[in-house]
């Protein structure tokens, strides 16, 4: 049997991908830093995402404490409501919401930025002004998506679950403190801790992943709008990965 | 015309030099063997056809391609044996004018200016930023531009906020990579207009790539037909319009349809 060519060329993108990011790990901690270029792309991928992330956080608490709600009654069990959604909310929803939603919005546009600066040869540009352009375009962008991913997963918890708040207290008589009282109540570290520590491997395959599609795309205009698209297509599946993998180690350490 | 060429030259020693240069990409095999020597003062014209390898031959000079084979040197010192540090010294003094102008996108037209100057603080000499990038802008004719973005601009003055951008650290060698593609002839004859006051300004020698046959005219001291991967002929501009060498005529002939 001939080995299958898409086989062979998915095999051959994970080890170029893999290449890319070890080049990053040579560069990330070493002078000079660009601080300049990274605390404005904080502030693009931290402010561009910021209102989708919430409203869809928003939207995902309020869908999934009435799609939850019927079950949890039906059994009695209408109590742990806030347990329940805190848990899925902080452990699971949260992050994968807000690392797939920027997989979308900021890996796509890193891919398309640095897909057309590739090809109208503005990374040459800055090769030949004394600039390192891996340092200054894919470094800061990887980094910024690392420290930013965290942030708006607390953000999308965060209004997640007043969301959900909406619905209880429409429907039972829960008090907003109570209902928080509740939900801190039952989270310890092992939900904590793991769901906070993915989000910055989420950030970092977001960023990576942009950088990498982008940075190497092809020559011409059709090359940008696929290395858009296919950033975000591996990301997301990228994402997926990282959270099976994620849970599993979480699950040794913590016995969850 | 102003054309500069230096009686002398034989005894200066060549700011560029590139012997026997190979570059393939995979099975495609664009330079076989290319030779050039850029002495102070020229202005040397590389003619080839549409994928014949000069934008990849002027890239090999500063280190954007890599080479498989052969010499590379500028301004005496070898381009593939260096560290980045040492190759953005070198590359602090040559200018490169790329195709499309490669204006930072998401950055202002001054802030264009200030990325190289930034980047080499040691060539402000005490100036102030500003006033470099307006007397910069300023020799190009479009101070009015500063607080623009490029998408804002024309392709003609995209093109000579490009050619600021890459005056403003005052290059001795200046690669041109078809200065006057794309734009009308008034506006052409602009920037080949500035291409001469910047000689004669700063003195520099300059690569200029182009398929321009008036542009090769009035600036070459020298032209260097690229086909084939070799220096397919070479001399002035009246000795190759002269040639009877097909391929050498194809260049200078005027367009036949029927
Ligand atoms: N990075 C690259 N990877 C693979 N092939 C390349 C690369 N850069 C250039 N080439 C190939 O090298 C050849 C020469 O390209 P180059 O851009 O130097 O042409 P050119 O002479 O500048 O043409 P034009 O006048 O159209 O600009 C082309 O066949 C091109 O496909
Ligand atoms: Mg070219």
């Amino acid at each position: 049997m001939e080995f299958p060519k898409s086989l062979y060329d998915f095999f051959e993108e994970v080890g170029e991908l893999s290449r890319f990011a070890g080049r990053f790990f040579q560069v990330a901690f070493s002078r000079p830093f660009e601080s300049k270029e990274l605390i404005k792309q904080c502030y693009i991928i931290g402010y561009k995402s910021l209102f989708l992330v919430a409203v869809t956080g928003f939207i995902m608490g309020l869908v999934l404490t009435l799609q939850v709600r019927p079950t949890m009654v039906e059994f009695g069990a209408v109590a742990y409501m806030p347990r329940m959604i805190g848990i899925s909310m902080v452990r699971e929803i949260g992050p994968m919401i807000t690392a797939l939603i920027c997989a979308g919005k900021i890996g796509s546009s890193i891919g398309a930025e640095l897909g057309s600066m590739k090809v109208t040869e503005q990374i040459d540009a800055m090769e030949v002004s004394g600039t390192n352009p891996f340092k200054y375009l894919v470094v800061t962008r990887v980094w910024a998506a690392i420290l930013m991913l965290p942030l708006l997963t607390f953000v999308a918890d965060a209004v997640g679950l007043f969301g959900s708040y909406l619905i209880e207290s429409s429907k039972g008589s829960v008090s907003f403190y109570q209902y928080y009282n509740y939900v801190f109540s039952s989270l310890v570290f092992g939900d904590i801790i793991p769901a906070t520590l993915k989000t910055f491997f989420f950030g970092f395959a977001i960023g990576i992943v942009g950088c990498y599609k982008g940075y190497t795309s092809n020559k011409g205009t059709e090359g940008v709008g696929k290395a858009a698209n296919s950033a975000v297509v591996t990301a997301s599946l990228l994402l997926f990965i990282i959270d099976f993998i994620a849970v599993m180690v979480a699950d040794i350490f913590w016995e969850i | 015309m102003m054309k500069t060429t230096n009686p002398l030259k034989e005894e200066n020693v060549p700011l560029v030099e590139i012997n026997n240069l190979k570059k393939s990409f995979g099975s495609n095999q664009v330079l076989k063997g290319f030779n050039l020597k850029l002495y102070p003062n020229e202005n040397v014209v590389i003619l080839g056809k549409s994928g014949s390898g000069k934008s990849v031959l002027i890239k090999c000079l500063v280190g954007l391609n890599d080479i498989d084979e052969g010499e590379v040197k500028v301004i005496g010192r070898s381009i593939p044996d260096m560290e980045r540090d040492e190759l953005d010294i070198i590359r602090s003094e040559v200018g490169f004018l790329f195709q499309g102008s490669a204006l930072y996108d998401s950055m202002t037209v001054r802030e264009n200016l200030l990325f190289p100057l930034r980047r080499h603080p040691e060539r402000m000499k005490g100036q102030n930023e500003d006033e470099l990038v307006l007397s910069a802008l300023r020799s190009v004719g479009l101070e009015h531009t500063l607080e623009l973005m490029p998408a804002e601009l024309s392709g003609g003055m995209k093109r000579r906020i490009a050619l600021a951008r890459m005056l403003i650290l005052k290059p001795k060698i200046i690669l041109y990579d078809e200065p006057t593609s794309g734009l009308d002839p008034i506006t052409s004859n602009e920037i080949i207009k500035l291409m001469f006051s910047i000689q004669k300004e700063l003195n520099t020698a300059s690569l200029i790539i182009t398929h321009d046959m008036d542009c090769a005219r009035v600036i070459s001291s020298r032209i260097i037909v690229l086909q084939d991967g070799i220096n397919y002929a070479e001399g002035t501009y009246d000795d190759l319009s002269r040639s009877e060498d097909p391929k050498v005529k194809a260049f200078f002939k005027e367009i036949q349809i029927f």
